[in-house]
């Protein structure tokens, strides 16, 4: 079973929608989407739900005002400063607990955080795994991680080929939480200078943590010349180009019709989409090799 | 005054409308731009700060003494987050899931820990343009980009207008960058995704507290529910930017919108009294 995950540093190139894609266009496959605190790709799937998970993760300190001697201990040793007036804000508080142990009143309790809900739902396409982190929550990288899990348990039960992950933006906890046991990352960029930018850092993280890659360049002719500059970086690192997606409304017409742009029409961009799956099912079949 | 710019989604336009409001106003009030995604900052990208100086961000995780350690466990049962484990007459430490709370040298019976600094990002500050900038980068590889925004936000300026350019998503980081901001421009475009995410970035700064606005970038790109759900939740929609295909072609080249298109300037100056109506006068500097 091989496991593919979409990235791209930069948010908005295009990550979900041709996730959406590939999940019409792979067979036996399951789908997840580990971009839990914005997730979207049920727009494009439209999941039923099968199972509904509350997620518990870490912890909240809570100070009972009645044992408290207003000693400030805690209001002092609180890295995180999330103790004032002796009134703990759990937007602040990162569970750690040592108020908790240095109170010398016992007043301080952990109390047991829900952060979130995951779900396995069905979908035209197959399962579907994805979740939804708790207002103003931490611990995404966990939830990444009960996500990824599910999807590779359901997978390797149903018999699949492959597990495709949307993955969140950036570089940091949730990202490398959702590039564990990953065989090829997906790299979505666009031929902006910020774009170029940030696949860059994206790539190192990758490398980092030893995961192969695969770029497509979505929307490349809106600047053919930085898409130039793109392909020669990829060059230069020795990554495949696995697919150019032109520039293309149809794929937001789509969107807003909730289906992937290769079911709404077989234009250019479906097409491409065509050809990046191609790619990069034979890139998996040769070992994650170009 | 300190406004936020966020998103939930991203790609919408975040660093554009944050580059463009600190270039507008720079000419008229005191502008620090604070660029808070530091997993991918961007808003260098499009200004080219000359940058004057850099200090690394460092995050405290334990050192063990094995000499005065007992083994016997208390730092192991304190750690919230298995970021140090005692294994027969061993410890060991996993420093890129330490929180730095101070828990384990604190609690330790034989004081055998001490605290070490561990780099786990940066901090660069300089000039751009007449704007003070200051951005932080989050070293690759490491999970945790809080810390790094806490030092960039140490920034932040009593007077003048500071803008903070937040990372996308709801989530840890985006609560830290706007946190204790006056005012959260949400960035969002009229699709499906960027209702989506809106929604919940609503929920967050209304969670926080914090007065908010729209900017709706791309309009005419995909319906009309983005309007409607502003309208329902009694949410301003304070500038609205057309698709436009010079727009894009500027913002491909890392161009900002009011040095590519001018005519836009006295756009982002009336948002900006627009926010400082909304956030009714109050100069929050003298608050804090």
């Amino acid at each position: 079973m091989e496991e593919i995950l979409v990235l791209s540093g930069k948010g908005g190139t295009g990550k979900t929608s041709i996730v959406g894609s590939l999940a019409a266009l792979a067979e036996k496959k399951v789908l997840a989407d580990c971009d839990v605190d914005a997730a979207d790709l049920h727009l494009l799937l439209s999941p039923s739900v099968k199972q509904e998970t509350e997620f518990w993760s870490g912890q909240v300190a809570r100070i009972d005002r009645d044992k408290c001697t207003e000693c400030f201990l805690c209001e002092d040793l609180c890295r995180f400063d999330a103790i004032e007036d002796f009134t703990v804000d759990p937007v602040s508080c990162e569970g750690c607990g040592f108020c908790s142990h240095i109170c010398p009143v016992d007043a301080i309790n952990m109390e047991e955080n829900m952060a979130g809900h995951w779900f396995i739902s069905d979908t035209r396409f197959g399962t579907l795994v994805h979740a939804r982190l708790g207002i103003a929550q931490e611990n995404s990288g966990k939830l990444v991680a009960q996500v990824r899990q599910q999807a590779r348990k359901i997978a390797e039960e149903q018999g699949m080929d492959y597990t495709i992950s949307d993955g969140p933006p950036g570089i940091g906890c949730p990202v490398i939480s959702s590039l564990s046991g990953v065989n090829l990352a997906l790299l979505v960029t666009e031929p902006t200078l910020s774009g170029i930018h940030d696949l860059e850092r994206v790539v190192e993280v990758c490398r980092h943590f030893g995961v192969p890659t695969v770029v497509c360049i979505n929307k490349y002719d809106i600047n053919e010349e930085n898409t130039r500059k793109i392909e020669d970086y990829c060059n230069s690192r020795d990554i495949r180009v696995a697919s150019k997606i032109p520039f293309d409304n149809a794929v937001t017409e789509a969107l807003v019709r909730g289906v992937p742009v290769v079911e709404y029409d077989k234009g250019r961009v479906s097409q491409e989409m065509g050809k990046l799956w191609h790619n990069i099912s034979g890139m998996l079949k040769n070992g994650g090799k170009r | 005054m300190i406004i936020s710019v966020a998103s939930g989604k991203g790609g919408t336009g975040k660093t554009l409308v944050a580059t463009s409001l600190a270039l507008s106003l720079k000419d008229t009030e005191k502008v620090k731009l604070l660029d808070c995604d530091v997993e991918e900052p961007n808003d260098h990208v499009f200004l080219n700060p000359v940058i004057d100086g850099s200090k690394p961000v460092h995050i405290m995780s334990p050192v063990v003494d094995e000499e005065k350690c007992t083994f016997c466990g208390k730092c192991a049962e304190v750690c919230a987050y298995k970021a140090i484990a005692v294994i027969k007459d061993h410890v060991m430490t996993f420093p890129q899931l330490c929180h730095g709370c101070g828990a384990c040298s604190y609690l330790c019976p034989e004081k055998a820990i001490t605290e070490e600094g561990r780099e786990m990002g940066v901090v660069e500050w300089g000039q751009a343009d007449g704007i003070d900038f200051v951005q932080g980068m989050l070293t690759v590889g490491e999970a945790m980009a809080p810390p790094v925004i806490r030092k960039v936000k140490e920034y932040v300026s009593d007077g003048g207008l500071t803008i903070l350019d937040a990372p996308p998503g709801t989530s840890c980081p985006v609560v830290e960058t706007i946190k204790e901001t006056d005012f959260c421009l949400l960035v969002t475009e009229p699709t499906p995704f960027g209702l989506n995410d809106l929604v919940l970035a609503v929920e967050t700064v209304r969670e926080l507290g914090i007065p908010c606005g729209v900017v709706l970038n791309r309009a005419g790109v995909g319906d009309n529910k983005t309007e409607e759900y502003c309208k329902k939740e009694n949410i301003p929609i304070l500038l609205t930017i057309p698709l436009d295909t010079e727009i894009a072609r500027q913002y491909s080249r890392g161009v900002p919108l009011v040095t590519g298109m001018p005519q836009w300037k006295g756009i982002f100056i009336e948002l900006y009294e627009k926010v400082k109506e909304l956030t009714d006068g109050r100069n929050p500097g003298t608050e804090r």
